[in-house]
């Protein structure tokens, strides 16, 4: 079977030892987790994990079903790129002398859609939102022209395109059909 | 009660009787003498078990999780407590039995700073539990104690670790103790889903050879009539899991014995013939399924589970139903006609045969030569009218009794499943016997495992519980014997064992006890072990390189069973 990028889409409970409970998952099954998001969802109380990895559909349905069955995760579900809309985050450190010896900037800027964070005499922190291939280019090239002095990306952060169930409803049949009355 | 504040420890002991607990299961320790403080003052409520061993504390608490249907609670201390019980946890996890384990903790300020017999617990046990959770605050313990026993115990059942620290036990609480009955984020028993019952019963009414695999579903679903109905109705016959073992009685006709790596010879030459599998609470483990590329590829599967992880976990199936079994057994029995498969049922009794003339005949009726596991195990069920309950160690000891003891009520087979703990025997027959005092509760243990858990006969001596234990004394690690003689070149590496006097120690544990030699010893032993309700050690020197067959060696085809001739 088709080993390919999956994203994992999880919300927990916010309790402590979560992304632990998540990680013991994919550890037993020696799967690496490529990027890794973790940040308070759109309600309350409730945390959203967007995770990606390399493997085959079979494995990520197990992962994610192995996930889900977990007492404190109230959803978990898996995607491919072509489902979803996402973003990562790409910051990289340069030193200014040698961003100005190569004359004018402007082109870099256009060519990449760069915003300039901060700039002193000593460095310019650059960002730049894309895809993992975009930010990568971009690594790419400032290393061979003005050298990197550090760089960093962000998990991915990914919506889905289709109409799905939102979180809240689902939250609200359950407390209906199950809850305390 | 209300406004009136209590300790910590008070709060615990009164959410556990509120929680139904009556028996505990527990050893005390530093970071946990404040709850063994006020359990002292619930004499009356709660009848505590001092093991000699945490791992026994834990493995005991299985045992009567398993014959009662009830929740098993052990109590211990920190560090090396929780470490010791981690093998309890984990056979619990793997074996889906209902725990609390009760782990006392430092105080929350120590937390993280390597304190004395501190140690990550919750860390260590949430890859083995189904919940774990840190007591920190008195405010929380109600909360926490209602929700561990709702999750032991509810959907698939499991263990639940509360990490209790110190200050929590110690510090005051307005206790307002509330059952738990809900949480948002877990659905214990899915929603029987109409269609998955129609797809699967079509299936079923279409089938000729149609054939069922019972599992622990059953049994912790409390749906034996129901699975009996619906075998009766659509005439399927079923054979059972090590864990399924006694969810039919042996005499059921439609009963065609155990499966997997030792078990008949039927069941698993008829996986791969029958044209529907029809798989109740169970999860297909390697055990049973051998090589998974040549498992039942004939067949339709219809996979009856009451946890989604399970479903396509190991093999597909082409009609899953998600549910307990005790709604979609019912559900899926009005759906399908009533049926007789008569030539294909018929058509087991030739590998029955089979099974009889090679391996059965010699194991259980021999006529001279050493004494036969086998023979033992099937002596000793006939002598309690094939009703006691059936707990064992793991090993060749387990894999005769669970080919040999028989059955005729529901929940009377513990052992070490999913684990396989060795020394699981001694102390899961005290949990057995305190979780069903009116039954007769027979422990078969090799003399390897016996010796992993043995000082929990200080725990039998004390508590005068009266479990009959029963050594195969072959004088090897007779299961890593067996797979040195056939895939190792006989190189017997690490093996036999020197054994003491059993009995001695028994004696010195004030426990009466019997050894037998020669086969015409035999009956009367059995007679002398269950003449009263008193602990017994029965040692029975069993031949030294029995064998146990059939066997579909590991990863191989079921169909491929070696009969040992």
């Amino acid at each position: 079977m088709e080993t390919k990028l999956y994203t994992i889409t999880v919300f927990s409970e916010n309790t402590v030892g979560l992304l632990g409970q998540i990680t013991i998952i994919f550890t037993r099954r020696a799967i690496n987790i490529e990027t890794l998001s973790v940040s308070p969802s759109a309600l309350k109380g409730i945390h959203k994990f967007t995770i990606t990895l390399y493997a085959t559909e079979d494995l990520v349905s197990k992962v994610v079903k192995q996930i889900d069955k977990r007492v404190d995760i109230l959803k978990a579900y898996y995607n491919t790129d072509e489902d979803l809309v996402f973003q990562e985050i790409a910051l990289y450190k340069v030193a200014t002398d040698k961003l100005l010896e190569k004359g004018s900037i402007e082109d870099l800027i256009r060519k990449y859609h760069i915003r300039i964070l901060e700039m002193n005499s000593d460095f310019v922190v650059l960002q730049k939102a894309g895809h993992y291939a975009e930010t990568q280019k971009m690594f790419d090239e400032l290393s061979e022209s003005v050298g990197v002095l550090q760089f960093i990306r962000s998990g991915r952060v990914a919506i889905t395109r289709s109409k799905v169930e939102r979180l809240s409803d689902m939250l609200d049949a359950i407390q209906d059909k199950y809850g305390d009355k | 009660m209300e406004n009136k504040k209590i300790t910590g420890a008070h709060a615990f002991m009164q959410a556990l009787v509120a929680e139904g607990v009556d028996t505990i299961f527990g050893y005390p320790g530093g970071a946990i003498m404040p709850v063994f403080d006020a359990l002292y003052d619930y004499d009356k409520n709660i009848n505590h078990i001092l093991t000699r061993h945490e791992q026994g504390a834990t493995h005991a608490a299985q045992g009567y999780a398993r014959v009662s249907g009830k929740v098993g609670v052990a109590l211990v201390t920190s560090g090396p407590a929780a470490t010791n019980a981690v093998t309890g946890i984990a056979d619990a996890m793997l074996d889906s039995t209902p725990m609390v384990v009760i782990t006392g903790q430092v105080g929350a300020a120590l937390l993280g700073t390597d304190a004395f017999q501190e140690i990550d617990v919750v860390g260590i046990t949430q890859p083995i539990t189904k919940w774990a959770y840190q007591i920190r605050r008195p405010e929380d313990i109600a909360w926490a104690v209602a929700r561990a026993f709702y999750i032991a115990r509810s959907g698939r059942p499991g263990p639940v670790v509360l990490d209790f620290a110190k200050n929590a036990q110690i510090q005051e609480v307005e206790f307002d103790y509330k059952p738990c009955t809900f949480i948002r984020s877990y659905i214990p028993i899915p929603e029987v889903q109409p269609t998955q019952i129609e797809a699967a019963a079509a299936l079923i009414n279409g089938a000729k050879k149609p054939f069922a695999l019972v599992g622990q579903g059953v049994i912790l679903a409390n749906a034996e009539a129901e699975l009996k109905a619906f075998l009766e109705k659509a005439d399927i016959p079923a054979a059972w899991t090590l864990l399924g073992a006694s969810a039919m009685s042996y005499d059921f006709p439609l009963n065609k014995g155990f499966l997997g790596m030792h078990g008949n010879v039927a069941p698993n030459m008829k996986t791969n013939e029958c044209d529907v599998l029809i798989a109740i609470g169970m999860r297909f483990d390697d055990r049973v399924t051998g090589d998974l590329k040549t498992y039942a590829k004939q067949a339709k599967v219809i996979h009856l589970d009451i946890d989604a992880a399970e479903i396509n976990k190991n093999v597909i199936a082409d009609a899953p139903v998600l549910g307990s079994a005790k709604d979609t057994l019912p559900a899926l029995t009005a759906k399908v006609n009533e049926a007789k498969h008569t030539e294909w049922i018929a058509s087991f009794e030739e590998y029955q045969k089979q099974e009889f003339e090679k391996v059965i005949q010699r194991e259980v009726h021999p006529e001279s030569g050493e004494i036969t596991m086998g023979e033992v195990i099937h002596k000793i069920s006939e002598a309690t009218d094939n009703k006691a309950v059936l707990v064992t160690d793991v090993g060749q000891n387990q894999m005769m009794a669970a080919r040999y003891f028989n059955y005729t009520e529901t929940r009377s087979v513990v052992t070490s499943g999913g684990l396989g703990t060795m020394g699981f025997g001694i102390p899961a027959a005290m949990g057995a016997k305190m979780g069903a005092p009116e039954r007769t509760v027979c422990m078969f243990s090799g003399d390897g495992g016996f010796q992993m858990t043995i000082q929990e006969l200080g725990t039998i001596m004390q508590e005068q519980i009266g479990v009959k234990m029963i050594i195969l004394n072959n004088h090897f690690l007779g299961m890593v014997r067996q797979w040195q003689e056939m895939f190792f070149e006989e190189r017997y590496s690490f093996t036999e064992m020197v054994n003491p006097d059993f009995i001695a120690i028994a004696k010195a544990y004030r426990i009466d006890g019997t050894e037998v030699h020669k086969r015409e010893e035999l009956d009367a032993a059995i007679a002398d072990m269950l003449k009263d309700d008193k602990p017994y050690l029965l040692v029975v020197n069993v031949e030294k390189k029995g064998m146990v067959f059939p066997m579909v060696p590991a990863g191989a085809c079921v169909t491929n069973i070696l009969l040992g001739d």
